[in-house]
């Protein structure tokens, strides 16, 4: 991971300070509605490349954000 | 691979050809264990392993060499215990040294919750075949003297569960024993040769492409680590799998002998001593999902404090080397091992933080099942349909993350 998050409030601060919340994109849609179930239950996308997702800033403001992060080099955009 | 290795063990490249029975893909010790069985067991030598660096340098080169059967379900015991007595037979089977050496394992246990949780793994382990027992403090402090029992203070050991039969060997050994076995009774190892893409012929798969060509195959049998959901979607199949970091360090040489390994899940951390004499700890995986192999200060710094609170010896050494394993975690922390629903496609994955262990019986059973084409029955609760059958196999306690 890289060592800083730059949090809108609080400025770059250092990575120990944010809990990694989660990737809230929905997987894409399947046709069957049993598979559908399934997905929700266990399926993620799993990408190797830039997502984004939401980090909270536990140890600071307190506030979530949203971050994006290159899961193939841990690099934060 | 040094100079000293490889006068003692005898790797016979050769060249790719273009079609084999079996194509494994993933040179690590689950995909050359496969191989080995396959070719050992059942005279199936016509197979390919296929490792897109050299083998052994996935999880089965950063692993902690943790080999243990101390398991929380009936299922995971059973399989478990199925590895831990191969691993026992297995240098006498592939006539090279592994290290392997019995220590010994302390679960330990710091409130009730967790005592009653080690008394329950101590139950289950018993009547599935595995050797646990409950032990009380005094033991404790006599099968690992080095142990605060005070636990700072803040964290007092009130009992943990004891596996005697818990062990490590060297894990470099380990793959190349296996490999060394398989190609002696012909099988090919391709290293530098990543998959690109999968061959199909309507809705089965027939081969895998290489940059160096393609390469056909009766059998396409997934065994890579941390990229187990790529390959899967060269074949268009989705699994419930996402990869998490997980990371480990070692000291210097603590000078006096550390028999057992311990491991504390209220604490998140297990140590024990390499043959070298340095202390290996390692903890649990990093929150966020990642294919990432870059290692973090903040790592050291939390496990080693949580470490000292039980181990305070540790405080007077410095941390040698640290390292990165990317992990295919599956939701209820138990393997994937199997057919897929696609033709001609088997897996083995979920391996998480626990695949080491289990490279022997994994191996046997996927080689079983490739040469009978029947599921045997101790893999078959793994199934991966299991998810849809509403079948998990939560274990999350046992995982342990060694």
């Amino acid at each position: 991971m890289s060592l800083y998050i730059q949090c809108p409030t609080c400025g770059k601060r250092p990575l120990e300070e944010f809990f990694f919340g989660e990737i809230p994109k929905v997987p894409d849609g399947l046709t069957d509605p049993d598979e559908r179930d399934v997905d929700r239950a266990f399926m993620h996308e799993n990408p190797e490349g830039p997502v984004e997702e939401r980090w909270f800033h536990a140890f600071g403001c307190r506030r979530w954000l949203t971050v994006t992060r290159d899961t193939g080099t841990d690099e934060i955009c | 691979m040094n100079e000293f290795v490889e006068r003692l063990i005898s790797l016979r490249w050769a060249e790719p050809k273009n079609s084999y029975d079996v194509v494994i893909v993933g040179g690590g010790g689950h995909g050359l264990a496969i191989a080995y069985y396959l070719a050992t067991r059942h005279g199936i030598h016509n197979v390919a392993v296929l490792e897109r660096g050299y083998i052994g340098s996935g999880n089965s080169g950063r692993n902690t060499t943790v080999i243990r059967a101390n398991y929380g379900i009936p299922e995971a015991v059973r399989f478990y215990q199925r590895s831990l007595d191969l691993y026992k037979n297995l240098e006498e089977a592939t006539e090279r040294s592994l290290m392997y050496r019995q220590k010994g394992l302390l679960w330990i246990a710091h409130n009730e919750m967790g005592v009653r949780a080690e008394r329950a793994r101590a139950e289950v382990n018993t009547a599935f075949g595995a050797k646990t027992e409950f032990v009380e403090p005094a033991q404790i402090q006599e099968i690992c003297p080095q142990l605060d029992m005070s636990g700072g203070g803040v964290w007092p050991i009130l009992g943990a569960s004891y596996h005697a039969e818990a062990s490590t060997a060297r894990h470099d050994r380990v793959v190349w024993a296996l490999a060394e076995g398989a190609m002696q009774r012909g099988v090919h190892v391709h290293q530098r040769t990543p998959v690109t893409g999968l061959l199909r012929d309507g809705d089965r798969i027939v081969g895998v492409e290489t940059p160096n060509g393609s390469i056909n195959a009766g059998l396409v049998v997934a065994a890579v680590g941390g990229h187990a959901t790529t390959l899967a979607d060269m074949a268009g199949l989705r699994l419930p799998i996402r990869t998490h970091p997980l990371q480990a360090f070692v000291t210097n040489h603590y000078e006096l002998e550390f028999e057992p390994i311990v491991a504390s899940a209220d604490l998140l951390f297990y140590a024990s001593q390499t043959a070298r004499g340095e202390m290996l700890i390692g903890a649990e995986i990093d929150r966020q999902p990642s294919y990432s192999y870059r290692a973090g200060h903040h790592f050291i710094q939390s496990c080693s404090f949580r470490a000292m609170t039980l181990l305070p010896f540790l405080a007077n050494l410095k941390v040698l080397r640290q390292w990165t394993g990317i992990c295919d975690m599956s939701p209820d922390y138990s393997p994937i091992m199997g057919a897929t629903g696609v033709d001609g496609f088997y897996i083995t994955t979920g391996w998480g933080t626990w695949g080491f262990k289990a490279i022997p019986a994994g191996g046997e059973q996927m080689a079983d099942l490739i040469a009978n084409g029947e599921t045997p029955e101790l893999i078959a609760p793994f199934s991966l349909d299991r998810f849809a059958r509403d079948r998990t196999l939560a274990d999350r306690g046992s995982a342990g993350t060694h």
